[in-house]
């Protein structure tokens, strides 16, 4: 055993100065075979995630190619999308995906926080497996039926109800007309129920793994349920939600059938949340299949590569979110 | 955790063991593209496996897919409601064929509260409400052409396809030999940058859009239209008289548009002279390579000939229009040209 | 004023534990919407033959997704093989040894971008890597496509439960003298086996709803498919065929064929926790 260096020591969950984990496990074993062979062979299977993600810009790039040719940085500044004239510009796409995206979260962040909430923490036992049952239900209806449900039912209501109920009691230039009831906000609706469970059962697991002791500890203080939750269960599992939300938004930047069938399909700009509007999955799975003529396959492979983008610097401002709230986290 | 894995891996093997062993196969034809011919396709196809025992797979992935997974190979004929076009042939690598094997009628639907059926429109109105110029059904246009049918004062919503397709093509395409304005402005193609509109995807998302918005107008297959019960006006076509999206109105476009018919089938019939000719309305070419010997190329060109003998008579159950009966036999001798 | 804090403190207590409630409720509407929608439409067909038949045209009744059934579980087990594999060990990787180092950090990034590629995009790729070099559509190619999309979400999932396993286990494994490996394989993962379960289901249960990927990999097969190198039948590509058409018996086909979809992933998920499940007692 090598000797104890005590500037080495750090403070562990309970507050008591240990050696980091790896020192003790150098301390107390020599690294065999098996280790060596166990840590190569996962670091290979992560590596084959990078190379899918090289593959799959790869791929985007090349067939990217003669659109990135004829129409350089407009594509990213220009709202025109004319596949006669074989002029693109991605802009309403950009705007749809990032707008229906971001409703979406709004809706299903609190929504899936407080199920899962209600399902670790505050329901009584015999209702928890029933219900976390009905919510993995949602997560296996294909999206296909999620748009024929959206057209035929939710959007008709968005049309009849919920749309002149916003337009009159909130109005404004975010809340005008919804003559369809297909829109942004209906597609934000529909990604809501989507990524629910997603953002649900992650969660959920999440919040199983804080040890009861967290728990034990706030009652014994007199702590109510709201702040036990609080204190011992959201703190510790911060990393874990942000998880949870980055694999619900990955689902709602990409999802293609369901938002297609309620979002309306117009390439415009339009602040008004209950116009109709376009996103880029969506534009890709509409058109990809009946385009024909190089720069138009080419434009839709470049808004492809564009979302890959836009996820990576939404993935950036999660994590730099994250850091900066977390920063103060040791210190009580 | 071991025990379960092996016994996964075990049952994976199982099922590929014996999906890999393959069933014996008859010969089988993949073909793959448009959306609107797929029902024929399926009943033909299923009646074809039954009478000669080949399988011909088809999918339809879309017309677009069509053409490229043609050109690629990886299917034996492509199957699209447009043409070929140059730079298409050019990828194509060698002589390529397009033939006519189905065709049929785009209806304009619409959802007017109080008028269930026969509304009479022509190209000049239909072309300015999808410019954006008439925006009311009360319009006097519109009024003018329908005496005595109460049009409320409702603003007109357009509908027009978010996907790339046939239909479309179709559409623009009568619009472009229609309205000098629509044809400068907007041009014609399988999508095209729509001046207003909502888009549903697919016939069936724009038909659902005409059902549920009072006041929709839009542009649907005719089978849609029987099927959804969704009523569609009647044309104004070239020589004068209103004629309704029919069959026998299709065959009568066709039959006006073969005295101009190019030897290579590369014609839109839309707007086609005759008086009972339906004017929204268009063929379906197959696709196929006429220069490459092999046991799928006879079955190729056998199934093309079944198609035209056979096949041809039960269009009408689906709402195609059979072609006439010079049309045939113009096919029949391009199809004899196929080297095999 | 010590009263009033402790009525608002209990106030805020009720209400949280209500609105919790509540966005439990507001979850179950739409779920039972849909359920009803897809069961209401769907339950006219659904007979033996549904199972076994091969789909017939328009008009022809007495016709079936059988080859559909099959060929979505034959991709679902294909799917699995190569994306369960790649996302445990990645996931794995990223808990045990990514602690540190820009490697880690970067694959967990990768991952989480892949997340969001839209379906249809993975696809393509397969369609690149697959199909195009071997000339034809096969389910192998469309079990790759999926596998594809299962990796992100198998991946983040599981580094964020093995993460969260208590080190306390962790340390007692070593103490006793078992190397690294065996502890992660036989403690680690068996502890974390809830979390990593869910984490596979959810993906199966996203990638066997997807349509536009298998376009360009399986393709479709009106008949049974002979062997893997060659297309397949899916239930959702049936489904999203049928569903456009414009007749009425190949929508109640449709509708029926989303039900037997919905179905199997359920007995999938109730079956894969029966079996796999830790009780929940384990950790708490």
């Amino acid at each position: 055993m090598s000797s104890l260096d005590e500037t080495k020591l750090v403070e562990n969950e309970g507050g008591l100065k240990q050696a980091p984990s790896f020192f003790l496990f150098k301390w107390t074993q020599s690294i065999g075979l098996g280790d060596v062979v166990f840590r190569n062979l996962t670091a290979f299977f992560a590596f084959l995630v990078l190379v899918l993600a090289m593959l799959t810009v790869a791929a985007l790039w090349i067939n990217s190619g003669p659109c990135i040719k004829a129409m350089g940085w407009h594509f990213l500044s220009s709202s025109d999308w004319d596949p006669i004239q074989n002029i693109f510009g991605a802009v309403p796409f950009v705007y749809g995906t990032l707008v229906s995206s971001a409703i979406a979260l709004l809706i299903a962040a609190p929504l899936g926080l407080g199920i899962s909430l209600f399902l670790t923490e505050l329901a009584p036992m015999r209702f928890r497996d029933p219900v976390a049952f009905l919510v993995e239900t949602l997560a296996a209806i294909p999206s296909v039926v999620y748009g024929l449900w959206g057209m035929f039912v939710l959007a008709p209501i968005m049309r009849v109800y919920v749309d002149p109920f916003l337009h009159g009691f909130i109005g404004g230039p975010l809340f005008g007309e919804g003559p369809t009831g297909l829109s942004l906000f209906t597609a934000g609706t529909i990604l809501s129920i989507m990524i629910l469970p997603t953002i649900t059962a992650i969660s959920r697991e999440v919040f199983e793994a804080v040890p009861n002791v967290y728990r034990e500890s706030a009652r014994a203080l007199g702590a109510t349920s709201w702040e036990t939750i609080q204190l011992s269960v959201l703190k510790a599992s911060k990393a874990g939600i942000v998880g949870a939300m980055m694999l619900g938004l990955g689902r709602a930047l990409g999802e293609t059938m369901a938002v297609t069938m309620v979002i309306g399909n117009t390439p415009k700009v339009d602040i008004n949340l209950l116009a109709p509007g376009h996103s880029m999955a969506s534009v890709i799975a509409n058109e990809f299949t009946e385009a024909t003529g190089d720069v138009y396959l080419a434009a839709l492979s470049e808004i492809g590569l564009l979302l890959m983008g836009i996820t990576l610097v939404l993935n950036i401002v999660a994590h730099l979110l994250v850091w900066a709230t977390t920063r103060n986290f040791g210190k009580v | 955790m071991m025990k379960s894995f092996k016994k996964i891996l075990t049952g994976a093997l199982v099922v590929a063991a014996v999906a890999g062993a393959g069933v014996a196969q008859a010969l089988t034809l993949n073909g793959a593209g448009s959306t609107f011919d797929n029902p024929i396709f399926q009943k033909w196809f299923y009646e074809y496996n039954k009478q000669f025992g080949i399988q011909v797979n088809y999918q339809s992935i879309g017309s677009g897919g069509g053409i490229q997974q043609f050109i690629s190979k990886t299917v034996d004929f492509g199957a699209t409601d447009a043409f070929l076009t140059d730079d298409e042939t050019g990828k194509v690598g060698g002589p390529a064929l397009n033939i006519p094997v189905v065709m049929g009628a785009v209806c304009v639907s619409y959802n007017v509260p109080g008028v269930d059926s026969g509304l009479k429109l022509d190209s000049d109105i239909i072309a300015n409400i999808y410019l954006g110029a008439i925006t009311k059904w009360n319009d006097p246009a519109i009024a003018e052409l329908n005496p005595g049918v109460n049009l409320p004062d409702l603003s007109i919503t357009v509908a027009h396809r978010s996907d790339g397709s046939g239909t479309t093509n179709i559409f623009t395409n009568y619009l472009t030999k229609v309205s000098v304005q629509w044809a400068s402005s907007v041009g014609w193609g399988k999508a095209v940058k729509w001046p207003l509109g909502v888009g549903g995807k697919g016939n069936e998302g724009v038909a659902g859009l005409i059902k549920q918005i009072p006041g929709c107008i839009g542009y649907i297959e005719l089978a849609y239209a029987k099927q959804n019960s969704i009523p569609y006006a009647s044309l104004k076509n070239r020589a004068g008289n209103f004629v309704d999206p029919s069959i026998d109105g299709t065959t009568a476009a066709a039959a006006g548009a073969l005295k101009h018919m190019p030897p290579d089938f590369k014609v839109m019939i839309t707007n086609a002279p005759g008086a009972q000719a339906y004017p929204i309305c268009g063929f379906s070419w197959v696709v196929v390579r006429t220069n490459q010997p092999g046991e799928n190329s006879k079955a190729l060109v056998d199934l093309l000939k079944w198609m035209m003998a056979t096949g041809n008579g039960e269009v009408a159950s689906l709402y195609y229009a059979p072609f006439p009966d010079s049309l045939v036999s113009k096919i029949n001798a391009a199809i004899s040209t196929i080297k095999y | 004023m010590t009263f009033d804090f402790q009525t608002r403190r209990h106030f805020v207590d009720r209400l949280m534990v209500g609105l919790c409630g509540l966005a439990a409720v507001i979850a179950v509407v739409p779920l039972l919407s849909l359920l009803i929608y897809v069961l209401s439409q769907g339950i006219q067909d659904l007979r033996p033959g549904f199972f076994i038949h091969l789909p017939t045209p328009v008009g022809i009744p007495g016709g079936g997704m059988g080859n559909a059934i099959l060929g979505t579980i034959t991709l679902i087990i294909i799917a699995s093989l190569v994306g369960l594999p790649v996302g445990i060990f990645a996931g794995v990787y990223l808990a045990e040894f990514g602690k540190k180092g820009r490697f880690a950090w970067i694959v967990r990034f990768v991952s989480d971008v892949l997340s969001g590629v839209p379906s249809i995009v993975t696809g393509i790729v397969a369609y690149t890597l697959i199909v195009k070099p071997m000339g034809n559509f096969s389910a192998l190619a469309g079990g790759v496509a999926l596998g594809f999309m299962m990796i992100p979400i198998v991946t983040r999932t599981t580094e964020e439960l093995v993460k969260l396993v208590p080190h306390s286990l962790r340390e007692a494994s070593w103490a006793l003298g078992i190397s690294q490996w065996k502890t992660v394989m036989s403690i680690i993962i068996r502890t974390a086996k809830n979390g990593i379960l869910t984490g596979v289901l959810l993906s199966i249960a996203r990638v066997s709803g997807e349509t536009a990927p298998l376009l360009f990999t399986s393709f479709n097969n009106q008949f049974w498919a002979g062997s893997l190198n060659q297309p397949t039948a899916s239930l959702t590509v049936q489904v999203f065929t049928y569903a456009i058409s414009p007749f009425d018996d190949w929508h109640h086909e449709a509708w029926t064929g989303a039900l037997v979809l919905l179905l199997m992933v359920l007995s999938i998920n109730l079956a894969a926790k029966m079996f796999f499940r830790n009780p929940r007692s384990l950790l708490r």
